[in-house]
């Protein structure tokens, strides 16, 4: 699952880059951006949820 | 920006602030020591050193061809009809650096002190369990590769620096104290560094609440941010002098600096005190970074009322963060570096965005917050994983429960005092 979270962290990355070359200036490209944010986002919660160590894994 | 230096005096003013920078790493150089245990305090302090001295040789004679200080060329993509400069290539070695002009050296120092800066970070949150070994191949790697993209990509003229002209953000990504060069970076490093090594022993135990594994020494910790709070005013207003030129406004970038910092320990201290009962020492000096850190994007660029509102919202935050992390999260961070370096940059670049004149110029900081967050975690990531596997970064378990100074130096730092066992935490 960590893996799933770390793919999705560049492709959020990649629609705030594609917000940028595909809307002129103006709220469509901030609120694309914004959706690219987001995605990376909840890459990073996959990822810190797959990453979380079980109990007492390290005693 | 870098033409700005126009005058002897500011070239002056430049170098004598690099200089007191450094006390900047000594402050948190001695709070990730006074944060973790007394076994493994002399480790620490020392690993500290060592780390900045690996980081800075690899730097000077590998990453810095690639950050673009010394200029030179660089590898561009050329996509939607702009050019996306991705890495510099300039002299190998610092060969060269003597002929330089003198703008371009004292940028390579203040890049030098960043990345020493840097490699400390993910140090403290891997206290008491991190290898020397493996703490000085991060360091490596970090020096050699990681820090000169974010370098390269922020403070040359990389695609980040370059929004502004390509793309109408502002005048591109801000960063002029080095919020995300050092320390959204360090704080990242830091959470990988963490994921990679495990929690200390006895930290998460089968049953009930994480168990509390307090600072060794207080006192190390308040004294470390107060000299965190001298070498921070010096470090953003070098970052202003190397990176923007302007002579006006040095004074209210440490007037800022010192603003930020003050509103967030009071509001981490009250914050505390109303959840706690009584404020938290090293809570409290957590938040103080955390203002610190964030006033690192800001304080150059906006006024003081934005840098005391940017600090108390960093100090309001931290004590959130930290019991997010460990009891939420379990992330066993004993320096509190995840919350105090990378949030509170995160923040303080995000709020750069917000108080900062110029058009667009949150949308820049946001590209930049994600490239930070889409390229920097996921690359840092593979890297030490792999690097785990060359060099382990987690101790053996005896020498966890023996004490990280017995076990890497064969000494501790505090021979006639009695040093608390494992058991005595459950």
């Amino acid at each position: 699952m960590k893996y799933a979270g770390l793919l999705v962290m560049p492709a959020g990355l990649f629609l705030v880059l594609a917000a940028l070359v595909l809307f002129p200036d103006g709220p469509a490209r901030g609120g694309f951006a914004a959706c690219g944010l987001a995605v990376e986002v909840l890459g990073l919660v996959v990822t810190i949820r797959g990453n979380m160590p079980a109990r007492e894994a390290h005693r | 920006m870098i033409e700005g230096l126009a005058t002897d005096n500011q070239v002056t003013l430049g170098l004598v602030m690099i200089l007191l920078a450094p006390l900047a790493i000594a402050g948190v150089a001695l709070v990730n020591t006074g944060l973790g245990r007394s076994r493994s305090a002399a480790q620490a302090l020392l690993g500290n050193a060592v780390l900045i001295a690996v980081a800075v040789i690899v730097f000077a004679l590998v990453g810095a061809s690639f950050s673009g200080a010394l200029g030179g060329g660089h590898v561009a993509l050329n996509v939607a009809g702009k050019s996306w400069n991705l890495l510099g290539l300039g002299p190998v070695a610092l060969s060269g650096f003597g002929k330089s002009e003198v703008p371009a050296q004292l940028r390579l120092l203040l890049e030098i002190f960043a990345v020493a800066f840097a490699v400390i970070i993910p140090w403290g949150s891997g206290a008491d369990r991190l290898r020397l070994a493996a703490g000085c191949a991060a360091a490596a790697v970090m020096a050699a590769l990681i820090f000169p993209l974010a370098a390269y990509w922020i403070w040359s003229d990389g695609w980040l620096a370059t929004l502004g002209k390509n793309f109408g953000l502002g005048t591109g990504f801000l960063d002029p104290g080095g919020a995300a060069t050092i320390h959204a970076l360090g704080g990242i490093t830091a959470l990988v560094t963490v994921w990679i090594v495990g929690p200390r022993r006895g930290k998460f135990p089968r049953e009930g609440l994480s168990t509390a594994m307090p600072g060794h020494n207080a006192v190390y910790v308040v004294f470390g941010s107060f000299l965190a709070l001298v070498g921070w005013m010096a470090w953003n207003v070098a970052g202003a002098v190397t990176w923007m030129g302007t002579g006006y406004v040095l004074i209210q970038t440490a007037l800022n600096t010192l603003l930020s910092a003050s509103g967030a320990l009071a509001a981490t201290v009250a914050l505390t005190s109303v959840r706690f009962g009584k404020p938290d020492a090293s809570l409290c000096s957590n938040g103080w970074l955390a203002g610190l850190v964030a006033s690192s994007a800001s304080a150059a660029l906006v006024g003081p009322l934005g840098a005391l509102f940017i600090g108390i919202v960093a100090g309001a935050i931290t004590p959130l963060v930290v019991e997010l992390l460990e009891l939420a999260l379990a992330i066993d961070d004993p320096s509190g570096a995840i919350t105090s370096h990378a949030a509170g940059a995160l923040w303080g670049l995000f709020a750069a965005g917000i108080f900062a004149p110029g058009h667009n110029q949150l949308l820049a900081q946001v590209v930049g917050i994600a490239a930070l967050l889409g390229v920097f975690l996921p690359l840092v990531y593979l890297l030490f994983a792999i690097l785990n596997k060359i060099v382990p970064f987690r101790v053996d378990p005896d020498g966890e429960r023996m004490g990280m100074d017995l076990h890497e130096l064969g000494g501790g730092a505090y021979p006639e005092f009695v040093i608390h066992r494992d058991e005595s935490y459950r």
